[in-house]
């Protein structure tokens, strides 16, 4: 059974930390039990020593990377300064070896080529961090963390990610955690020894802690939302009938000219996407060939595509010309847009005199709409009124109108927040519980389901897929 | 000397509560067997509290009796007064308690000892268990296999198996103050050579204490100073297989009076001459069941504490003194007692004490309770570091049953924390290091809403049946009540009662809001104003049944959300309890595991991921880790059940 466990334990990876491009400095890691030895055998000192082991943990020693395989002159590889973390005082908690060579990929490819060829194992992605947490060092949240912020897109993202990692989370809800625990404790000790603990009035006093936790949670649970948009953008869907000026809107929108214009309804059939920047947020743009029915066989699977983007979308631009009369084909593309967050776009504002849609004419068709604001805006493409109001109008829909505050904690990730609701709803079973005028040793029964909820977001509860959990983060590629 | 030699199948050494259970067990299960005891006029003793049952421990005795234990049909027999507890909580936290006579018990207990086949009491002391090495332990973990004992004069009984029930007689001695007697309780001789014996074959003992509060002469008792406390009026009995009308009896009072600042003042001055206090008790007392000298010290803004005072028996004046054990001096005992409200003149039969044992380190065990490395060496009760009559008895059930599966060759008996209070017991018992003697508390169940005392029966009984202490008699009577229940559940949900005038009418005299549709039964069983009795009147189809069954339809419809989402954190528990862990791991494999881990998982050797993840020490960290290492190791063939 060991050779399956060096797999992810016993062995020594190395791999290359820093991005692969001709920079002018490249760290290349090795982790494990003989990082020391193996990095010993490829390095000399200036005096051609391998006297790796004589220096002292955590300084940084300088000489070279040497291939003595090699004839004689062509020996050294690179000048390097390498730095030694000893364990358990490195990142894995294991023996840590960091080359800092002179960058250029053929260069660091030979130093890696060397250390495998001594012993090394080429680590998976995410293998350094896997081991972290194997080792202690990190909770299964930091080690989600530092996933994201290797994977940031934006500024945002990666904010929020470190503060993830400094354990942020981990310390709210074990906060949390606290409050319930004590309570929960406070009952046990009663139930058990009522002659020292007193219940009188205990009930009014827990409805009002629980009641507290519920909203701190619900805030966290809010930011999610919140969260995810600024982390991962928002998925857009540009929908209408042909020859509405989606593409236009999308030129606009990214300032290019990617999606063919003409004036030939259905020039679009393929599923253009792009990413455009507003203010803080990302919108990944799609625009779809226009909805109606048709016997073109091309455009119809562009059609079905369209409808299939829009169930998957976190917002719908629903753009009409607003010269042309409401027909069957708008009102089945209304009826896709019911339970999405949308902005209605009445386009060739710049034809004033032909209008034939009001904003009173769109609320009417919407009034099976699940959202309580509706957007209406009046754009032209040709002179690009309406533009700012539509991302002014985009904004407000996703942030509320917040601007990015700094230092505040979001939950970006979908496991956490459904723990987060499944916390919340224990909790209110508990207060549940209290109106019904039951008694204590039934609150216990949901103050640990949200207990429990809340440890597995960090950890401390185990979930009996936890492992394939952190298999499948790591393993992914990243 | 010649050499005689018994032959026994099992040889159980102690005939407490624990010794009883597990002998009675497996000659029950066919086996022949000799239990020893240092005195056989002591059988089923009781040496502290007269009573049986109470807060947690209502639920072992109802649990035993579900498995096909004797506790709940003795105390049914022998009962002075009966009281169901925390009614005024919900139907999780009910425990039933009695008040025993105690001479009452010990002979009804010794009785069917007597009366039961292939049983056979001996009195003499146990001096050595005997052993074969295993050599060749490639095939098994077990280094020493157990062929029997020696008892003091030098007679070998051969046993297949051997059961440790010592309770507190292992090189006991007693404490009151100053003055210390090398005895076990009540003056009975200690048990002063097997000690050495387990040390020898590698097991390893430590030293725990309890205490007990001094007997006073009820002649010297000023009752009218005190609350009489009254028993139930109907009494419920212990025992499912107990007919309801045998146990409607007189009962005898008990009484409730308080400690004062008096009384506290009195311990205070004398603190400095209590052996624990004084150091010179090395054994560790049990937190939950205090000495009223360590109340006074733990709660000083307590300005009293409660006293009940309890019959020992019909056959004596002697009164228990329920809330004030101690281990003071006799001259110190005086005084206190006499400052309590109703004890100013009262006389001392028996002073209060402190007794010192060695017991097991219950690590030792697997969750069989066989002592690990040793084939055959079963071991339940005090000895295992636990506390309490009902506690010894679960255990001596349990490690009695598992011991005559193991000689039968038969599949052991488990059962896991979501189960029975048996379960949690053994289970704590085995995976943490308890360093005080561990009582059952209800607070140690997680799923206590599920292991109530009124449903042992329904949990356990097909597995007492399994083993064959239950009789397909009983068994099937169980069946029919399961039926029972299911059925009317159905139809209370199924029966649906119209908003008309009769209705409305009805609902108002009770005091209940109108219906404005149509409702079913149930749900208006789960109006707290009603209850499956009131209902009646507009219930016309209502079948006959027991009060057991609608006992359980109650419970069921009341409170069927609370019992379904508990039902949910067991699928979760039971995730994790089938993960099982190989026997021939090799810890030291799993070199990502912290050390401290490490070594605790090498010590208690868990069954399962569940039991790894309650060990002290190993944290969820560890516990994903070793998930990780056994999913990885084991991909191909998957340990689980």
């Amino acid at each position: 059974m060991g050779s399956v466990l060096n797999n992810f334990s016993n062995d020594t990876i190395c791999a290359i930390a820093t991005a692969m491009s001709d920079a002018g400095i490249g760290i290349i890691r090795v982790s494990g039990k003989n990082a020391l030895e193996i990095c010993n055998k490829i390095y000399v000192s200036s005096k051609k020593e391998h006297n790796l082991f004589s220096h002292s943990p955590n300084t940084i020693v300088y000489g070279f990377i040497c291939d003595e395989s090699r004839v004689e002159d062509e020996q050294i590889i690179d000048e390097v300064m390498i730095s030694y973390m000893k364990a358990p005082h490195s990142y894995t908690r294991e023996d840590v070896i960091e080359i800092n060579s002179h960058g250029g990929m053929i260069v660091m490819n030979q130093i890696l080529n060397l250390l495998l060829d001594n012993g090394c194992r080429l680590a998976e992605p995410g293998e350094f961090t896997k081991r972290a947490f194997l080792n202690g060092r990190i909770d299964l949240t930091q080690a989600e963390a530092v996933m994201d912020i290797i994977s940031a897109q934006n500024q945002f993202a990666l904010e929020n990610s470190k503060s993830q990692l400094q354990g942020k989370i981990s310390d709210k809800i074990k906060g949390f955690r606290k409050d319930i625990i004590y309570q929960m404790a406070f009952i046990e000790s009663a139930i058990d020894d009522p002659e020292n603990y007193d219940l009188d009035g205990y009930s009014e006093k827990l409805k009002s802690i629980v009641s507290s936790l519920i909203s701190d949670i619900s805030k966290l649970i809010d930011s999610s939302d919140e969260g995810k948009i600024r982390k991962d953008g928002i998925k857009t869907v540009i929908v209408g009938k042909p020859n509405a000026g989606k593409s236009s809107l999308l030129n606009v929108l990214t300032g290019d000219e990617r999606a063919i214009v003409t004036d030939i309804a259905g020039t679009t059939r393929d599923i253009i996407e792009e990413t455009v920047r507003l203010g803080d947020i990302v919108l990944h743009v799609i625009d779809t060939a226009g909805i109606r029915n048709t016997d073109d066989i091309i455009e119809k699977i562009g059609v079905d595509k369209a409808k299939e983007k829009v169930k998957e979308a976190d917002l719908v631009l629903y753009i009409l010309d607003s010269t042309s009369e409401i027909d069957n084909e708008d009102k089945d593309i209304i009826s896709l847009c019911n339970d999405k967050k949308t902005v209605v776009i009445l386009n060739k504002d710049d034809l004033s005199d032909n209008i034939k849609i009001t904003d009173d004419i769109i609320r009417v068709l919407f009034s099976d709409y699940e959202y309580d604001v509706l957007p209406i805006i009046k754009t032209s493409m040709i002179n690009g009124n309406g533009i700012e109001q539509l991302k002014k109008a985009v904004s407000d829909l996703f942030l509320n109108g917040h601007i990015v505050p700094k230092h505040e904690l979001y939950i970006t990730s979908l496991r956490h927040k459904n723990l987060l609701v499944e916390a919340k709803n224990s909790l209110d079973k508990v207060l549940e519980s209290i109106e019904l005028g039951l008694s204590e040793d039934f609150y216990t029964v949901d103050l640990t389901g949200a207990y429990e909820a809340l440890g597995e977001i960090i950890g401390e509860e185990i979930g009996d897929d936890l492992a394939n959990e952190i298999f499948s983060k790591f393993c992914m590629g990243k | 000397m010649v050499d005689i030699r018994e032959k026994f199948d099992v040889a159980v050494i102690g005939a407490g509560h624990a010794g009883c259970e597990a002998a009675l067990a497996c000659a029950r299960l066919g086996l022949e067997t000799v239990v020893f005891t240092m005195s056989a006029d002591n059988i089923a003793f009781m040496p502290c509290n007269p009573h049986i049952g109470g807060s947690s421990k209502g639920h072992l005795v109802r649990e035993i009796d579900a498995l096909g234990g004797e506790m709940g049909k003795v105390i049914d027999k022998t009962f002075l007064q009966s009281k169901m507890l925390n009614t005024s909580k919900g139907p999780a936290v009910h425990s039933l308690r009695c008040q025993a006579d105690k001479m009452e018990y010990s002979k009804a207990m010794k009785k069917v000892l007597e009366s039961q086949k292939h049983l056979f009491i001996k009195q003499a002391e146990v001096t050595e268990i005997l052993f074969d090495e295993i050599e060749d332990s490639s095939n098994s973990h077990y280094k020493k296999k157990v062929t029997g004992v020696k008892i003091f004069s030098g007679i070998i009984y051969e046993a297949k198996a051997v059961i440790l029930c010592t309770g507190t007689y292992l090189k006991s001695r007693c404490l009151t103050g100053e003055a210390i007697t090398y005895s076990g309780p009540n003056g009975l001789l200690p048990s002063n050579y097997l000690s050495e014996s387990l040390l020898k074959a590698g097991i390893e003992l430590r030293r725990f204490k309890t205490g007990t509060p001094a007997r006073i002469d009820g002649n010297t008792i000023d009752f009218s100073k005190m609350s009489e406390q009254f028993g139930d009026d109907p009494v419920i009995p212990f025992s499912f297989d107990t007919n309801p009308k045998d146990v409607q009896k007189p009962q005898v009072s008990c009484w409730l009076t308080y400690t004062n600042e008096k009384t506290h003042q009195i311990i205070r001055d004398n603190i400095d001459r209590s052996p624990i206090y004084a150091g010179i008790i090395e054994g560790v007392g049990p937190r939950y069941c205090p000495s009223i000298e360590d109340k006074v010290v733990k709660f000083p803004d307590h300005d009293r504490h409660q006293v009940f005072v309890e019959p020992e028996g019909t056959f004596t004046n002697e009164m228990y003194i329920d809330g004030m054990s101690s281990s003071l001096p006799e001259d110190v005992q005086i005084a206190m007692y006499r400052s309590v409200p109703g004890l100013e003149n009262s006389r001392i039969v028996k002073n209060a004490y402190a007794i010192e044992y060695d017991c097991l380190c219950s690590g030792q065990l697997k969750p069989t309770l066989e002592i690990k490395n040793i084939h055959g060496l079963f071991s339940a009760g005090q000895f295992n570091g636990s506390s309490g009559y009902e506690e010894a008895a679960a255990q001596g059930l349990y490690a009695g049953i598992n011991a005559s599966m193991q000689i039968l060759n038969k599949p052991e008996l488990y059962i896991d924390r979501s189960e029975g209070y048996i379960g949690v017991l053994v289970d704590d018992l085995v995976t943490k290091e308890n360093l005080e003697p561990y009582r059952m508390m209800t607070s140690r169940a997680e799923y206590r809403l599920l292991l109530r005392q009124d449903n042992a029966d329904i949990r356990l009984r097909s597995k007492g049946h399994d083993v064959g202490l239950i009789s397909d008699e009983k068994y099937d009577k169980l069946v029919t009540k399961i039926e029972q229940i299911k059925k009317e559940i159905d139809r209370l949900k199924s029966t649906v009662v119209g908003a008309n005038k009769d209705i409305q009418k009805f609902m108002e005299e009770h005091g209940s809001s109108p219906l404005k549709t149509a409702t079913s039964l149930a749900e208006l069983i789960c109006r707290p104003e009603f209850s499956y009795e009131t209902l009646r009147d507009i219930d016309s189809n209502r079948p006959e049944l027991s009060n057991d069954v609608i006992e359980q339809v109650e419970i069921s419809i009341r409170y069927e959300g609370y019992i379904n989402r508990q039902e949910r954190q067991v699928e979760q528990f039971k995730k994790l309890e089938h993960k099982k862990i190989p026997a021939d791991i090799n810890y030291d494999d799993v070199s990502s595991l912290r050390l401290e881990a490490r070594q605790k998982l090498k010590k208690f050797m868990p069954v399962n991921i569940g039991q790894a993840s309650r060990i002290g020490g190993v944290n969820p960290a560890d516990v994903s880790v070793l998930i990780i290492y056994l999913d990885s190791v084991y991909r191909g063939n998957k340990h689980e059940d």
